[in-house]
């Protein structure tokens, strides 16, 4: 027999636990992700060039280096600069870190598209600068811009098993484990897969009610 | 209450102030007209400090504007000064420039409440006062898409007067409007000016307005005020080529 039905239930709820690992690793690295790349964006907007360059460049060079690495560097070679991280520090941070760069460009589009009389009327009324980001030009940067920001809520999803190679049991790692004690991956691995098509068609619904709603208002 | 001392503003190569000298009086009604390029929204760009100078100096209310004392020197203003000065200037833009995503209410009520501090119920009131007067009382929780051009501006005036400020710059407020909607615009600048006694400078090219509303008219031409007096005599009998040409261009049109 091909596919083992039985044992697949069996160890269903092993592997629902395990898909909330990743669910876990996904929601507080989009978190992350979401907060580094609007800091990001706005310091490289910043009119200080001694914040702007540097951030810049960071930006660049996180981008133009694998995940994988990453996270390989912040949990291995950390520690030898006095960086001790937990594995789901590590993980969290360099998932929040690379995919930051990414939604730091769409917020960049987002910011690029407040047309100038915006800022020109904020600065006439002599708003502040925070006061000026907060209530007018980030309320029309973002709305537009959800769907982009949506998409990398399903790439970090989908870059979670990365996060297997520092010892995060989540899907994959899980699937791996049980292969390994009961020298069965048919089941593990199907399973890993549907449970990633599932919530990676829940996520893709959430993003497109996100972006249903902000098209109402 | 405003005074440009030599003020020279260039963008890149190109000179639009060149040496500028002007003094509007407190209460004073400056009409700005000339053609394109001749640097006039550049005046009102500048006092706003929405834009920095190349030199010269800008007073406003007997404190210098562009620049500050420092060790008995004068330097170019800071951030601090710019903001602590700039709350004496109010500026209505062509395009009106409302935040599309508050109502004609928030709108007037976002600096009053960030800026001067002053409580909601303060803020709203205020709002609410200014609306009433432009005439859109019934519009407060209209959004700007919901309005028209002629609304938006006089709600853009709106929020402007909140601020409170001893003089108001408008740069062709009326310019982006369909003809029919310029006279509700034109009506409300014309109560502000005679019964609140505002200092104003605006960048027109509404002549006939000009003409009855404005206590002197500026012609301005390849940054420079070529010819300036009162408006019976600038417009009517200019002296300068220039200023004729300009006119006869512009009522031709109309």
């Amino acid at each position: 027999m091909l596919f083992d039905w039985a044992f697949a239930f069996e160890i269903l709820p092993v592997m629902a636990k395990a898909a909330l690992v990743t669910l876990q690793a996904t929601i507080v690295g989009y978190a992350l992700a979401l907060a580094i790349g609007l800091a990001m964006a706005l310091a490289r907007r910043s009119r200080r060039r001694w914040i702007a360059l540097p951030v810049g460049e960071t930006v660049e060079f996180i981008r133009s280096t694998p995940l994988l690495v990453q996270i390989y560097f912040l949990y291995f070679v950390g520690p030898q600069f006095g960086l001790a991280l937990s594995a789901w520090q590590a993980g969290l941070a360099a998932l929040g870190l690379h995919y930051g760069t990414y939604v730091s460009e769409v917020y960049r589009a987002g910011l690029d598209g407040v047309p100038r009389g915006q800022w020109e009327a904020a600065a006439a009324l002599n708003l502040s600068r925070y006061r000026t980001y907060r209530d007018i030009i980030l309320p029309q940067a973002i709305p537009p811009i959800v769907p982009g920001l949506g998409n990398y809520l399903i790439g970090i999803f989908k870059e979670t098993p990365l996060l297997s190679v520092i010892a995060i049991i989540e899907l994959l790692a899980r699937a791996k484990l049980i292969g390994s004690e009961t020298f069965r991956y048919v089941e593990p691995i199907t399973l890993t897969g549907a449970f990633f098509l599932v919530m990676s068609l829940a996520a893709a619904a959430l993003v497109r009610l996100a972006e249903r709603r902000l098209r109402i208002r | 209450m405003v005074k440009f001392d030599a003020v020279v503003k260039r963008y890149g190569g190109l000179v639009v102030l060149d040496g500028l000298d002007l003094e509007v009086a407190a209460g004073e009604r400056v009409a700005i007209i000339g053609p394109s390029g001749s640097g006039k929204t550049t005046v009102l760009r500048v006092l706003m400090t929405l834009e920095p100078i190349d030199g010269g100096i800008i007073h406003v209310d007997g404190e210098p504007l562009t620049h500050m004392a420092r060790n008995g020197r004068l330097v170019p203003a800071d951030e601090r000064h710019l903001r602590r000065l700039r709350g004496r200037i109010g500026m209505v833009f062509q395009h009106f420039n409302l935040f599309p995503h508050m109502t004609a209410l928030e709108n007037c009520m976002e600096a009053p409440l960030h800026v001067l501090g002053l409580s909601r119920a303060e803020a709203r009131e205020r709002a609410a006062g200014l609306l009433e007067m432009v005439g859109l009382g019934d519009k407060r929780d209209a959004y700007p898409g919901a309005l028209s051009g002629g609304q938006q501006q006089r709600v853009a005036i709106a929020r402007a007067l909140a601020m409170r400020p001893k003089v108001m710059l408008f740069d062709e407020v009326t310019s982006a409007l369909d003809p029919e909607l310029v006279g509700e615009v034109l009506q409300v600048i014309r109560r502000l000016g005679e019964e609140h006694g505002l200092t104003m400078l605006m960048v027109t090219h509404q002549i006939a307005f000009a003409r009855e509303f404005a206590h002197r008219v500026c012609f301005f031409d390849a940054g420079r005020i070529a010819e300036q007096g009162p408006p019976d005599r600038i417009l009517v009998e200019p002296e300068h080529p220039r200023t004729r040409q300009f006119l006869s261009a512009v009522l031709e049109s109309h």
